[in-house]
């Protein structure tokens, strides 16, 4: 059998085609079963007691009240999740954030819940639980609280990674370095040297469907839990862990998911819905409201980046240096890593130095967001290379194809790059008609460029082949926009057989071996190539059921079309998949195909995206006029999909370069948890957004797959931000780049001028 | 309070009851059966429970659900003619029109409202009558297009 | 919670004035139903206006048009007369929400929710419109700006309602435009917003103008000496110039998520000279 997982040249028949997928008519139709519209029989409902204060001791909470209410069958606090984390500080982190225990750390910080017979019950409940705060100082700004002087979180917080280790406690939980090289000398040798600091600002994956979950524990230790998650195996796992219970015993079944976009790789509702199950003894349905989803559910870093980069007059970057400081909320992250890594990736740097540390604040625990960490830092270095190429009177794009990584260079992180597509996406975007369309007044043109890692990991799938010559794919990860159709193409694809007879369904917990996250664009390439192994695997049963149709050797049977085929004797006609599926019974039973394995290799990403925006310059109101992205794909399966990643990434990064951004108040509570001021992008905000799809394989895949899920968040903040820059004349160094901010600029650069 | 609703939803007599503070949207989704009325936020700013009360594109989730006696409720369940979808649900498929899928509903009924008052639109008039339906996933392009193709298949249907 | 949904303005304001407990009255829903969710009120009853008669028409009378309170914005957007004599209070109300909110959103909600940014009341206010107020002692005239008193608080009494609203009939060679800002193109709420009504005189000299302003003090509001620097003139550069300076004065905002003092003062001023651009056009003003 071919169990070989590297790239080979192929032509394809299926991969490639664009078909409806699989779930589409349930979608459309209203029948698609998402977080919150299961229901299990006599279920109860939940609601949380959240926290109004961003940093407070909880003194006391009295339950009593709300227990002896009619109708409520069990309240929950702490108590009822002790801790069994057992030196697992990345769970404990988790229990904590689920419910606090001694702290609330920020407003929306859950500290009880209730469950009862109906929703108002529930928040009668809520009312008669009375809890005592001491209430303490508190920081939510990344630059405040890495000051020595700011209120600490942690009492026992001692920066990691810094030798020697600190005396004192600090916001800064953690300090990771990255690069090579001599950035003092490199700096020596520029002609120009730009270093300026860049704040981004929160914001939130946005994913339209609030978390919802219903759960249930009977008092023999076995449970079920439906769930929105990108992950239900890892879901299994760590509220197993948290409630004590065996993994084997609780089932988690996925629901149709609502977006996730990392916000859905964390556990916030699902212990608490166990522990309130396992405590009434009936099934929970715990739902968040979208105010709590902004108040509680994970967001993305703030940051505070200082960056100095330097380049000699041929163009030649010589040094790049950054300290990127990135909160994680109460809990020590690994975000400003993920950004120290990620700041200069795109390029072929001799010297390089970057620093991330993790700084802890009084907001909700930062979560992945779409190629986490990646687009702030690429905010920084994107508009200083464009800044630098204006200094050396450059072309932006030329400067960075001369600076650009390619295959053999050592990256900023460290590892090798093998074939990459960082030139090609910026030899595309020179010779795109975009670059050279026109331009009207008060309009400019901006590009900038991105890169994720993308992630492989553990896969497992199963393949049965149907008496019928129908198959079904099982897959553990679930499908955040589409991946089942790709799955099933790649399937029909090394099957030889029509789409339409294949058919991808997500198996729950109990059907699978474990299977990581879709997270880290990891879905469709690590499920893909898990799917392929169980193809072939699938292929040898049914060339061997053939062989015994036709009483032959199994070497003198091969497969092409779907079909088994004699290779030594022309005589017999080729035997179909469903011929030798409906004899399955006789010749040995069901065929199937299974496979588990940690998909290695998946292919780093790159992207280069060409922005037109218009800027009023009365208002500081920035229109996005003309958006293009350019991302290799390795491969794309479905190519419709993959422009619908593109697009999709690309308009969240608008977003968050404009207008996003977590407000708030001197009080620590958030200001604007609903979508009419937390302003994601609305449709008549937007044209268009045109796509060119690269593909340079991935030798790591049998198809030359790569995930394509992330990287198209990474570019839009710089793009942006360079052609705001194009259009009005000012450097924007903050993000959202609001129009108040914008306005706030124009109006500093011409008193300086004047 | 409960209160004893009956009205017509896709063309059905339908009796329900509810709290008399409960929301057109919970009583759809949780006494009537319909899920694929979403909540995304509760509040009218992302159109997921989008339906119709009597032919008017509302929020149900602004809307009490005693308000909805004696009036017609049209959902998204209510739009494929039997087994036949509608022009619009097979667009969106044709185009990829969700990724996710949760916005979709609300989509479908926005748009089929913006079609049967304008049989042609611009592009333009496509996203400002989509403006109060919040998509995160896809950036909106391949929405629009499956609006555009649906508006000039179903006036080629109209010829007819 | 009981819910009412009387057929008479009469039954009404009865209900209004005899229920116990917290009353509300319910038009379109759209700021209710929100506070409600979000737990910052909890009515004992809420009065569903909508299947009153009354309030559900549009009357164009000799004393201009009477939009009843019950009136959803969309149905405003459809009537064409009232389009054509009053382009900027329709676009106001058009510009409330999106086309989900329109088909429930009320004029007289969007006044009586007495939100400093509500976007039909700066137009209603330099329109010179009308609110008729219905109560247990009869009913009463009420100038729009007079109508919210602070954000979230009204000058209605116990047991009033707003019946309709009456916008002026149409004055020839008039005009009037509204704008607002708003970072997104829709589904948001304005962070600063000017209303001009202008009406010229021979060679085109304004005669007659009302300005007012939203969302730069705790209610919206009618800005004298913004109108007083453009009558008199034909809208040249210094008059807008002046118009400007005058907004800025009344300009009394607050520094919030939506808006800084800074940016909404200069916002207003832009807004205030584009709307009176706007509705000197409109009058036949070139
Ligand atoms: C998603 C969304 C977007 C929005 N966008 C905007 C926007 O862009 N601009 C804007 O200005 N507003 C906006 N709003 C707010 C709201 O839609 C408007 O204020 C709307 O005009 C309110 O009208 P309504 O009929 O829905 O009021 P309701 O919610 O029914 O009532 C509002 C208040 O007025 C009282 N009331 C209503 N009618 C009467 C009456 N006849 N007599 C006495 N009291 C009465 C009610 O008791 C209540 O307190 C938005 C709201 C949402 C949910
Ligand atoms: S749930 Fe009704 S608009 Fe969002
Ligand atoms: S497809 Fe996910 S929100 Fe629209």
């Amino acid at each position: 059998m071919n169990k070989e997982t590297k790239f080979t040249e192929r032509t394809f028949k299926s991969v490639g085609t664009r078909p409806v997928r699989p779930d589409g008519v349930d979608k459309v139709t209203g029948r698609a079963r998402y977080g919150a519209d299961y229901d299990m029989p006599g279920q109860l409902i939940g609601l949380m007691l959240r926290s109004p204060h961003a940093h407070a001791t909880i003194k006391k909470i009295d339950t009593s009240a709300a227990e002896q209410l009619p109708g409520v069958k069990a309240v929950v606090t702490s108590k009822d999740l002790p801790d069994l984390t057992d030196g697992d500080t990345d769970l404990k982190c988790i229990l904590e954030n689920s419910m606090a225990r001694k702290k609330a750390f920020y407003d929306g910080h859950a500290v009880a819940a209730v469950a009862a017979v109906d929703m108002p019950t529930a928040k009668a409940a809520l009312k008669l639980i009375n809890v005592e705060y001491k209430i303490h100082k508190h920081v939510t700004d990344v630059d405040k609280a890495a000051d020595p002087k700011a209120p600490v979180l942690h009492k026992d917080c001692f920066t990691k990674g810094v030798e020697p280790a600190p005396v004192k406690p600090s916001n800064i939980a953690a300090s990771s370095e990255f690069g090579h090289g001599d950035v003092g000398k490199g700096f020596d040798d520029a002609d120009f040297v730009v270093e300026r600091n860049f704040r981004t600002e929160q914001t939130h994956q946005g994913y339209i469907e609030p978390h919802a979950c219903v759960a249930s524990v009977s008092p023999d230790g076995s449970g079920e839990l439906w769930v929105c998650t990108q992950g239900h195996f890892v879901f299994r796992q760590q509220c197993a862990q948290l409630l004590g219970m065996d993994m084997a015993k609780l089932r988690v079944t996925s629901s149709e998911i609502g977006g996730g976009f990392g916000g859905k790789t964390h556990l916030w509702l699902e212990p608490v819905a166990l522990a309130l199950s396992r405590k009434a003894n009936l099934p929970v349905k715990l739902t968040m409201t979208r105010e709590d989803v902004f108040r509680a559910s994970g967001p993305t870093s703030a940051t505070s980046i200082d960056i100095k980069i330097g380049i000699k007059n041929d163009g030649t970057i010589t040094a790049g240096e950054a300290t990127l400081r990135y909160t994680s909320g109460p809990w020590k992250g690994s975000w400003a890593m993920l950004g120290a890594m990620t700041a200069f990736a795109c390029y072929d740097l001799e010297n390089v130095k970057t620093t991330g540390l993790e700084i802890l604040v009084n907001r909700p625990k930062t979560t992945a967001y779409r190629a986490p960490s990646a687009p702030m830092a690429a905010f920084a270095v994107e508009s200083v290379i464009d800044e630098l190429a204006g200094k050396i009177g450059r072309d932006p794009v030329a400067v960075r194809i001369q600076n650009a990584a390619k295959e053999g260079t050592q990256s900023s992180y460290g590892p090798v790059y093998g074939p990459i597509g960082i030139g090609p996406t910026l030899e595309a975007a020179a010779k795109h008609p975009h670059m050279s369309a026109p331009l009207g007044e008060n309009q400019g043109r901006g590009m900038a460029c991105g890169f994720w890692f993308n992630f492989g990991g553990q896969s497992c799938t199963h393949i049965n082949i149907d008496i019928d010559g129908t198959v079904t794919l099982t897959v553990g990860t679930i499908d955040v926009g589409g991946a089942r159709a790709s799955l099933s193409l790649v399937v029909a694809e090394e099957l030889g057989i029509n789409y339409e007879q294949v058919k991808t369904v997500i198996g729950d917990t109990g059907n699978l071996g474990y299977n990581e996250m879709t997270d880290g664009s990891r879905g469709t390439f690590a499920s893909s190539m898990s799917a392929i192994m169980s193809a072939r695997k699938a292929i040898e049963e049914l060339k061997q059921r053939a062989a015994m149709m036709w009483d032959v050797s199994v070497d003198e049977v091969s497969w092409e079309d779907g079909h088994a085929r004699a290779t030594g004797n022309s005589n017999l006609p080729p035997l179909s998949i469903a011929e030798i599926a409906a004899g399955a019974g006789k010749t040995g039973g069901p065929i199937a195909g299974h496979t588990e394995l940690n998909a290695d290799g998946a292919g780093v990403s790159f992207a280069t995206h060409i922005c037109d925006v218009e800027v009023d310059p009365e208002t500081g109101l920035t229109r996005v006029i003309r958006y293009t992205v350019i991302q290799d794909a390795g491969k794309a399966v479905h190519p419709t999909y993959v422009e619908g990643q593109f697009q999709g990434g690309a308009t969240q990064g608008i977003g968050w370069a404009l207008n996003e951004e977590y407000i708030y108040g001197d009080d620590g509570r958030l200001q604007n948890p609903g979508f009419l001021d937390y302003r994601i992008p609305v449709c008549s905000d937007l044209p268009m957004i045109d796509t060119q799809i690269l593909e340079i394989p991935n030798p790591n895949h049998p198809y030359g797959i790569r995930g394509v899920g992330e990287t198209s968040i990474v570019p839009p903040l710089a793009a942006i931000a360079n052609a705001v820059s194009n259009a009005s004349g000012v450097r924007m160094t903050h993000v959202p780049m609001s129009p108040p901010r914008i306005l706030a600029a124009i109006e500093e650069a011409e008193t300086t001028t004047a | 309070m409960s209160v004893l609703v009956n009205s017509t939803i896709n063309g059905d007599n339908v009796s329900f009851s509810c709290d008399a503070d409960e929301t057109l949207m919970d009583a759809l989704r949780n006494r009537v059966g319909l899920k694929g009325v979403k909540e995304g936020c509760g509040t009218g700013d992302c159109g997921a429970c989008s339906i119709r009360l009597d032919g008017a594109l509302v929020c149900s989730c602004l809307v009490l659900g005693a308000e909805a006696e004696g009036r017609t409720v049209e959902t998204v369940e209510g739009m494929s003619n039997g087994a036949e979808l509608h022009v619009l649900q097979t667009k969106f498929l044709e185009h990829a029109a969700l990724q996710c899928g949760i916005c979709t509903p609300g989509f479908l009924i926005a748009a089929q409202t913006l079609l049967e008052k304008n049989p042609s639109p611009t592009e333009t008039e496509i996203r400002y009558a989509l403006a109060g339906n919040l998509c995160r996933c896809t950036g909106y392009d391949k929405i629009v297009r499956a609006v555009q193709d649906a508006a000039v298949v179903m006036k080629k249907g109209r010829k007819k | 919670m009981l819910y009412e949904s009387p057929q008479t303005t009469e039954d009404a304001v009865e209900l209004l004035s005899k229920s116990k407990g917290k009353v509300h009255v319910l038009a379109g829903g759209s700021d209710l139903l929100v506070r409600m969710k979000g737990g910052y009120i909890e009515p004992d009853v809420v009065i569903d206006i909508k299947r009153i008669k009354s309030m559900n028409t549009i009357k164009k009378t000799a004393d201009g048009f009477l939009i009843g309170a019950a009136v959803s914005c969309a149905r405003m957007a459809d009537h064409q007369a009232l389009c054509k004599a009053w382009p900027g209070v329709v676009e106001a109300a058009s510009l409330i929400g999106s086309d989900q909110i329109q088909g429930r959103c009320t004029m007289a909600g969007n006044m009586c929710n007495a939100s400093p940014a509500a976007d039909s009341v700066p137009a209603m206010i330099a329109a010179e419109a009308w609110a008729l107020v219905q109560g247990p002692r009869g009913e009463r005239w009420v100038l729009v700006e007079k109508i919210a008193k602070a954000p979230g608080v009204t000058t209605l009494r116990k047991g009033e309602v707003v019946e309709a609203i009456l916008l002026p009939p149409k004055y020839k060679k008039s005009g009037d435009a509204y704008l607002r800002f708003t970072p997104r193109t829709e589904m948001d709420i304005a962070v600063v917003s000017a209303a001009v009504n202008l009406t010229l005189g021979a060679k085109g000299v304004i005669t007659d103008a009302r300005v007012a302003l939203g969302a730069v003090g705790p209610k919206a509001m009618l800005v004298k000496p913004a109108a007083k620097a453009i009558v008199g003139t034909t809208l040249d550069d210094a008059a807008l110039a002046k118009l400007a300076a005058a907004a800025a004065a009344a300009c009394d905002p607050i520094d919030d998520k939506r808006g800084t003092i800074q940016f909404r003062t200069k916002v207003a001023q832009v807004l205030a000279k584009r709307a009176a651009k706007i509705a000197y056009q409109r009058a036949g003003g070139k």
